[in-house]
């Protein structure tokens, strides 16, 4: 069969035969990935006005709308709390948004279990425009009219990034199921 | 997508019990998550100590990176530097000989400025900056203008001291941790600058817009006497900043003042300095009568540590 098809026997995540996928890698890539993403105010960026797309949580609802059940429905109260750390918020903003935001989908996933690209890419929508809207109403600063426009190309920025911060976060997925561990 | 099978509850006790399990944490964390946000946002230095040490653990990482920033600027600056060199040329060399003009001029002033403080017996009111150090990221994302500076308590730096560029005011500090600390840059919603004038003393508020500009409010209501061009300069009001630090300049004029565009931009500036409070025992004592934090340096363990001899605090003689 293999002078055939050398890859007759593996399939997207490498051999199927003597090969399992390390559940250090199936554990922690998910967590790792969006606690890094929460890490991007330490990018080498100093804006003068919010631009930077809420990257934390933009891959915590990537992950959690291409994988259901990877994330537990309380994986907002961590998450959240890391974001709150560094994301200049007042603390618990993160919590309470983070947290809502996964009982939402939840919900929302048992009215419409089928979902498609332009579902999720919808559902994400709303959720990110609620999530900064809120986050900026929450963020202490003064609410006006100009506030709302301040916030616009952050949001067009977040919603046009989703789909392909859902193809990389697919590529982390693979690279999570990989087999890499030996079996024998 | 088909729905996940393993997640519906069904006759199966235990993932009834399971599923209602995540529903009852999820809630909690939401419960927990407002509650937090409600003691923060009533007292927003509450967690200010956690947030400090995270920071700390993380800055190193922030610190390669703004060198990096720096030198990915500098190499595009030049490259765009090749187009319309010529005609720059020779408008820089047309200011230049008009600063040299003024630069003497200016030396002058210094000069009868001395004089005129050495016949008062006053003190120069110059001191050494407290701390050099970098900015290493920001607040990108979120409506809050904060960033993050690699110099804490470890190198004397305070909450309520300026931070400036060699082109202006960027901020001030919010918290400070042990190596790195939170910067309030001044275009975030909630600063607030007193400036004036840098030619005469007209007055106002210099307070962020969250969108990259200042808004000026002159104290003085009337005929708005700004011109599109002014710059405006730290007044010294309050105690806080030193007088004379350049701010903005104001590009737009509205009813009760003028939008201003910052004259050192954050993005830009590569080290910044942080300055001692200028006058510290007065800005001690306003916080004081009104019992409101203007300086929240009433963090335990600081008392001990420099019995208030920072190095603002015997620069300005009362």
């Amino acid at each position: 069969m293999e002078t055939l098809n050398p890859r007759s026997r593996s399939d997207a995540f490498g051999s199927k035969i003597n090969r399992a996928s390390s559940p250090l890698l199936v554990l922690l890539i998910p967590w790792l990935s969006i606690l890094l993403g929460s890490l991007a105010p330490f990018l080498p960026i100093i804006s003068p006005a919010p631009i930077m797309p809420p990257l934390g949580f933009l891959l915590m609802i990537a992950w959690r709308l291409m994988r259901p059940g990877l994330l537990p429905l309380w994986a907002g109260l961590p998450l959240g709390l890391f974001d709150d750390l560094f994301s200049g918020q007042p603390l618990g903003s993160g919590v309470l948004l983070f947290s809502l935001a996964m009982i939402a989908i939840e919900l929302t996933e048992l009215r419409f279990p089928w979902r498609g690209f332009w579902q999720d890419w919808s559902m994400a929508a709303l959720l990110l425009s609620i999530f900064l809207y809120i986050s900026a109403l929450f963020s202490g600063a003064d609410w006006s009219l100009m506030q709302l426009q301040v916030i616009l190309p952050q949001l067009l920025l977040s919603i046009v990034l989703f789909p392909i911060i859902v193809r990389m976060v697919a590529l982390l997925d693979r690279l999570r199921l990989r087999r890499v561990r030996r079996v024998d | 997508m088909a729905p996940p099978t393993g997640r519906r509850s069904s006759s199966n006790r235990k993932a009834q019990l399971g599923l209602f399990a995540g529903y009852f944490l999820a809630g909690l964390g939401a419960l927990v998550g407002a509650l937090l946000l409600i003691i923060s946002l009533f007292r927003p230095d509450a967690f200010s100590g956690l947030r400090s040490m995270a920071v700390d653990v993380t800055s190193p990482a922030g610190e390669l990176g703004a060198a990096g920033r720096h030198g990915t600027r500098t190499v595009l600056e030049s490259i765009a530097g090749y187009y319309r060199a010529g005609s720059r040329n020779a408008l820089l060399q047309r200011e230049m000989e008009i600063a040299r003009v003024r630069l003497a001029e200016a030396e002058a002033t210094a000069t009868e400025n001395r004089r005129l403080k050495a016949v008062l017996g006053l003190d120069s009111g110059e001191t050494g900056p407290v701390a050099v150090a970098r900015l290493i990221g920001s607040t990108s994302s979120s409506a809050r203008r904060i960033a993050y500076l690699s110099a804490g308590r470890r190198d004397g730096v305070r909450p309520g001291m300026p931070v400036t560029s060699p082109l202006g005011l960027v901020g001030r500090v919010l918290e400070a941790g042990s190596s790195s600390s939170r910067v309030l840059l001044l275009t975030d919603s909630e600063s607030m600058v007193p400036v004036r004038r840098a030619t005469d003393d007209v007055v106002a508020f210099a307070e962020g817009r969250a969108d990259g500009s200042l808004r000026l409010r002159l104290i003085n209501l009337g005929i708005n006497p700004i011109e599109v061009g002014d710059v405006f300069v730290t007044s010294g009001a309050g105690g806080l900043f030193r007088p004379g630090v350049a701010v903005a300049m104001a590009t737009e004029l509205t009813d009760d003042g003028a939008i201003a565009q910052l004259l050192s931009n954050p993005a830009a500036t590569d080290v910044v300095v942080v300055e001692p409070i200028w006058q510290a025992a007065a800005v001690e004592a306003i916080a004081a009568t009104t019992d409101q934090p203007l300086m929240p340096e009433a963090q335990p363990g600081d008392a001990e540590e420099e019995p208030s001899t920072g190095p603002g605090a015997d620069a300005v003689p009362e």
